[in-house]
C-alpha cells in the first residue's frame, strides 16, 4: 500500500537534524499533521499535566502528614484527590503513552506516517482544550468535582450548590471529550498496524512494542465506549434529571460501577502494556540478547489484554455483588497472573548471563519490573477474594495500584523517554543527571507507596482527609517520600532542556539496537523513510555479531 | 569449578528463600489488627499463605535479576553482543504451567477459605441459610434458622447509614443506639440500609467488609470472638465528613450484652451527638479554605443510647 496521507510541510528538510527542528519550534503550536510532531505534541502536554497532578499529590500528602484536617478543608481535600486521579489517568498516562506511540509506531513499522493524519492531530487537539475545562473547574463557585475518579451516583450527583456549571459537570464533559479523542486515537493505531507495515513485516515480526500498542489500542476500541457511555448518562442524570442510576427513583447505582469497571479493569492494561512493551525493547537492547521467548511473549500480551477484559467485577468484590461472581471473578482475575508471569520471567531470562549496560534506559526498565513485581504480587493477594474484603477501599489498595501506575508505568516511561530521546531530539542526554533522577525517583517511590501497603492492612480506609494517630507513623514516611518524588523531577526536566539545545549530537544508533527506527537519522527526516525498507527477521537480533544493520556513525 | 560454586550459592540461595518466606509468612499474622471475628481468623490464614508465596516469588525473580546485575555488566564500551539464544521450548512451558498451577492453587485455597467464612452478602450460593427473601422487601424474621450449629439464634440488628451517621437498630427490644454492641461468640446478622449513598461497613478487626447500597438491604452476617471496643468505619466514600463517619463498636460478653440492652431500652429516645455536624457547625482553622458547597449533614439519629 502507497502512503498517500504525508502532508508536505512547505520548510526545507534538514538533514542535520535538531537545529531545523528548533527553528521550527512554532509548528509544535499548530494543527500539523506529521506523527513525530503530533507525538510531541502529546509527551508535552501530558508531562505538564503530570506537574500539576503531581502537585496536588503533594499538597495531598501534605495534609495527611497530621492526622487532623488542617491543611485544606475538606471538599477542597476531595477535589485534589478526585482531580489527582483524574488528570493522572486521562491526561498524563494515556496521552503521554499515546504521544510515545504516535512518534515510534510509524517509524518501527517502516510507514510514512499514521493512517489517517487528520485524525491523529484532531484527537490531540482535544486533549488541551478537555484538559484545561477539567481544571477551571477550580475556579466555580461550586468548585471541582470530589466524587473521586470512579465518580459514583448517587453520590456524584448529589450536587449541592445547585448550580448547572458544577465541577461535575465540568468532569463529565472533559471525560467524553478525552475519550472521544482516545477512540479516535485507537482506530488511528490498530489501522495503521494492521495496514501500513513495511513488506515483510509479518505479525511475528514486529517489536513487542507495537504487540502491546496494538493490544492496548485495540482494548480501547472495544471497552472506552462502555465508560464514555456511562459517563453521558451520568451528566444525563446530573443535569438534565433523568434517573439511570437513581435508586429512590427506580434507577440502579450498580448499573454505573458496572459500566465503570468494564472499562477502567481493561484501561490498566492500556496503560500496562506499552510500559511492559518499552521494558521489552530496552532490556534486549542493554542485555545484548535476544528477548528471551519472543513468541510467547507476544502471545502474553494477547493473552493479558484478553483476560484483562473478563475480570473488571474484581472491584466490586465488596460491593453489592453476588457470591457466584465473587468466585467466579476470583477465578478470571487470578488468571491474569500466567501471562503477566511470562513476561516478567522473560525479561529476567533476557538479562541473565547478557553482557550488561546499566546506563538510565536499562536502569529505568529494570527499576520498573522489579517494582512490577512487588506491584504483581499485591495484586495477585487482592485477587484473593476473601483477602480483598479486608483491604478493599484501605491504602493497600492506593498502594498496589501506585507500584503498578507510578513504579512501573511512570518509570517505563521514563525508561523510554531517555531510551528514544536521542531518536526524538537528535541529541544525546546526560548519562550522570539521568542517573541521579532514577535514584531520587525510586527511591521516593518506595518512599512514597510502601507505606501505604502496612496502613491498608491496618485498616486505614482511602480518600480520608483526617485519620486515627496510630497511622501517623507510615503517614509521615510517604510524605516525605512523596516530597522526594517531587523534587526527583527536577534533574529530569533539566536534563531534558538543556540536553535538547545543547546535548551532543546523536547519531543514529547510539545503543546499537536493532529496530527499524535506529536504521534512519536522529530525528528522523520528514518522511521517515527514503524507500521503505523490507523486513527478513524477527526483531531483536542481538547475540550474533552485526546483525543489527546500520552500524552508528558518530558524527558530532 | 565456576559451575560447582554457581551450584552451592544457588543451593544456598533457595535454602534462604524458604526461611525467610516461611518466616515471613509467619510474621504477617502481626500485621494485622487483631482479629475480632472467626472469620478474621481465615482470612489472617490466608494472608499469611499469601505472603509465604509471594516472598518466595519475589525473591526468586530477584535474585535471579540481581545476580545477572552484579556478575553480567560489561565494560561501557564492549558493545558486543550476548549469546543468540532465541528461547527455549521447555523452559518458557515450564514457566507458563508453574504461575496456571500456583493460581490455581491460590484461588482453590482463597475458595476454600471464603466457604469456612460465614458473611452472606448480596447473595448466597454456598448453601449457608440465612434470611430468606432479603433481596428488596422487607426482612423476613420469622424465617431463619441460625447458620451455625454450634451458635445461639443470633440476634439481629438493622444498621442504617447516611451522611454522615450510623444508628443501629435491634428490633427485638426496640433499642435503637449510635453504638453497636454485639455479644461475643454469636453468630450476627446484620441488616444494612443506606438512606443517600453508598456507604460501607468496615471494622478493621473484623476483617470483613458490605458496602451499603441505597435501595437495596443488604445482609450482612460474621461471628465476633474476642471481647472489645473497635472503631466502625465507613468505607464507601460518601462526601465531604466521609472521613468522620465513625461509630464505636462493642463485643460484650452475653451478661454485658443483655445489660446493656436493658438498660438502654429504658432510656428516653434523644438525638445523638454527630461529629460532622458538630464541624459543620464550626469548622476548624485551616491554610487554605476553599468553602465550596457541601452536602449537608443529615440530622443527627434518634436514638435511645448514643455515646
Ligand atoms: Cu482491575
Amino acid at each position: 500500500m502507497t502512503n498517500n496521507s504525508i502532508q508536505n510541510i512547505d520548510s526545507p528538510i534538514d538533514p542535520e537534524g535538531s537545529q531545523g527542528e528548533l527553528e521550527e519550534w512554532w509548528r509544535y503550536f499548530t494543527f500539523n499533521k506529521d506523527h513525530k510532531v503530533i507525538g510531541i505534541q502529546y509527551l508535552v502536554t501530558a508531562f505538564i499535566f503530570f506537574l500539576i497532578a503531581g502537585f496536588m499529590a503533594m499538597v495531598i500528602r501534605g495534609e495527611l502528614i497530621t492526622p487532623e484536617s488542617d491543611l485544606v478543608d475538606r471538599p477542597l481535600y476531595n477535589g485534589l484527590f478526585t482531580m489527582h486521579a483524574t488528570l493522572m489517568i486521562f491526561l498524563w498516562i494515556v496521552p503521554s503513552l499515546v504521544g510515545l506511540a504516535n512518534f515510534l509506531v510509524p517509524l518501527m513499522i517502516g510507514a510514512k506516517d499514521m493512517a489517517f493524519p487528520f485524525l491523529n492531530a484532531l484527537s490531540f487537539w482535544m486533549v488541551p482544550p478537555a484538559g484545561i475545562l477539567l481544571l477551571s473547574s477550580f475556579l466555580l463557585p461550586a468548585g471541582t468535582a470530589q466524587a473521586g475518579w470512579w465518580s459514583y451516583p448517587p453520590l456524584s450527583t448529589q450536587n449541592p450548590s445547585g448550580y448547572l456549571l458544577n465541577g461535575q459537570l465540568f468532569w463529565c464533559l472533559s471525560v467524553v471529550f478525552l475519550g472521544i479523542s482516545s477512540i479516535m486515537a485507537a482506530v488511528n493505531f490498530v489501522t495503521t498496524i494492521i495496514r501500513l507495515r513495511a513488506p515483510g513485516m509479518i505479525f511475528f515480526r514486529m517489536p513487542i512494542f507495537i504487540w502491546s500498542v496494538f493490544s492496548a489500542q485495540l482494548l480501547q476500541l472495544i471497552f472506552l465506549p462502555s465508560l464514555t457511555g456511562g459517563v453521558l448518562l451520568l451528566l444525563c442524570d446530573l443535569s438534565l434529571g433523568t434517573n439511570f442510576f437513581q435508586p429512590d427513583r427506580g434507577g440502579d447505582p450498580m448499573l454505573y460501577q458496572h459500566m465503570f469497571w468494564f472499562y477502567s479493569h481493561p484501561t490498566v492494561y492500556v496503560w500496562a502494556l506499552p510500559a511492559f512493551g518499552i521494558f521489552s525493547e530496552i532490556i534486549p537492547a542493554f542485555s545484548r540478547n535476544p528477548l528471551f521467548g519472543y513468541r510467547s511473549v507476544a502471545m502474553a500480551t494477547l493473552a493479558l489484554a484478553f483476560v484483562s477484559s473478563i475480570v473488571w467485577v474484581h472491584h466490586l468484590f465488596a460491593s453489592g455483588t453476588p457470591e457466584w461472581m465473587r468466585i467466579l471473578f476470583m477465578f478470571t482475575s487470578e488468571l491474569a497472573a500466567v501471562p503477566t508471569g511470562i513476561k516478567v520471567f522473560a525479561w529476567t531470562a533476557t538479562v541473565w548471563r547478557g553482557k550488561l549496560h546499566m546506563t538510565t534506559p536499562m536502569l529505568f526498565a529494570l527499576g520498573g519490573v522489579v517494582m512490577f513485581l512487588f506491584g504483581g504480587i499485591t495484586g495477585v493477594m487482592l485477587g484473593a477474594m476473601p483477602f480483598d474484603l479486608h483491604v478493599n477501599n484501605t491504602y493497600f489498595i492506593v498502594g498496589h495500584f501506585h507500584y503498578i501506575v507510578y513504579n512501573t508505568i511512570t518509570l517505563a516511561m521514563f525508561g523510554g523517554l531517555y531510551f528514544w530521546f536521542p531518536k526524538i531530539t537528535g541529541r544525546m542526554y546526560n548519562e550522570g543527571w539521568g542517573k541521579i533522577h532514577f535514584w531520587l525517583t525510586f527511591i521516593g517511590a518506595n518512599l512514597t507507596f510502601f507505606p501505604m501497603i502496612p496502613l491498608g492492612l491496618q485498616g486505614m480506609v482511602r480518600r480520608v482527609a483526617s485519620y486515627e494517630p496510630q497511622y501517623q507513623f507510615w503517614n509521615v514516611v510517604a510524605s516525605l517520600g512523596a516530597f522526594l518524588l517531587g523534587v526527583s523531577i527536577l534533574p529530569f526536566i533539566a536534563n531534558v532542556v538543556i540536553s535538547w539545545l545543547q546535548g551532543t549530537k546523536a547519531p543514529n544508533n547510539p545503543w546499537f539496537a536493532t529496530g527499524l527506527e535506529w536504521k534512519i537519522s536522529s530525528p528522523p527526516p520528514k518522511e521517515n523513510f527514503d524507500e521503505i525498507p523490507t523486513v527478513t527477521a524477527p526483531p531483536y537480533s542481538y547475540g550474533k555479531p552485526k546483525t543489527w544493520a546500520s552500524s552508528p556513525t558518530t558524527e558530532g | 569449578m565456576k559451575r560447582i560454586l554457581e551450584t552451592v550459592l544457588l543451593a544456598v540461595y533457595v535454602a534462604v528463600m524458604i526461611v525467610a518466606s516461611v518466616w515471613l509468612g509467619r510474621q504477617a499474622y502481626s500485621w494485622m489488627p487483631v482479629p475480632a471475628t472467626s472469620e478474621a481468623q481465615q482470612i489472617d490464614e490466608l494472608f499469611s499463605f499469601l505472603v509465604t508465596l509471594g516472598t518466595f516469588i519475589f525473591l526468586g525473580v530477584m535474585g535471579m535479576l540481581g545476580y545477572a546485575i552484579i556478575t553480567c555488566q560489561a565494560p561501557p564500551d564492549d558493545y558486543s553482543e550476548g549469546h543468540p539464544a532465541r528461547g527455549s521450548l521447555k523452559i518458557e512451558a515450564l514457566w507458563t504451567i508453574t504461575p496456571i498451577l500456583l493460581v490455581l492453587w491460590i484461588s482453590g485455597y482463597s475458595f476454600k477459605i471464603y466457604q469456612r467464612m460465614d458473611i452472606a452478602g448480596p447473595t448466597d450460593i454456598l448453601g449457608h441459610k440465612h434470611l430468606s427473601s432479603m433481596q428488596g422487601g422487607e426482612p423476613n424474621y420469622t424465617a431463619t434458622t441460625p447458620s451455625k450449629s454450634n451458635a445461639r439464634s443470633a440476634p439481629i440488628i438493622e444498621v442504617t447509614a447516611k451522611q454522615w451517621a450510623w444508628a443501629f437498630r435491634y428490633p427485638d427490644k426496640n433499642v435503637t443506639s449510635t453504638e453497636l454492641h454485639l455479644p461475643v461468640n454469636q453468630h450476627i446478622r446484620l441488616v444494612l440500609r443506606s438512606q443517600d449513598v453508598l456507604h460501607g461497613f468496615y471494622v478493621p478487626e473484623f476483617r470483613i467488609k458490605q458496602d451499603i447500597i441505597p435501595g437495596r438491604i443488604i445482609n450482612f452476617e460474621f461471628t465476633p470472638i474476642r471481647v472489645g471496643k473497635y472503631l466502625l468505619k465507613d468505607s464507601h466514600f460518601s462526601g465531604t465528613y466521609f472521613a468522620l463517619m465513625h461509630a464505636n463498636v462493642y463485643v460484650d460478653s452475653q451478661e454485658n450484652y443483655d445489660r446493656w440492652l436493658a438498660v438502654a431500652a429504658t432510656q428516653p429516645p434523644a438525638p445523638a451527638p454527630n461529629l460532622a455536624a458538630a464541624e459543620h457547625a464550626e469548622s476548624p482553622k485551616r491554610v487554605f479554605s476553599s468553602n465550596w458547597y457541601t452536602v449537608l449533614p443529615a440530622a443527627p439519629p434518634i436514638v435511645n443510647h448514643s455515646s
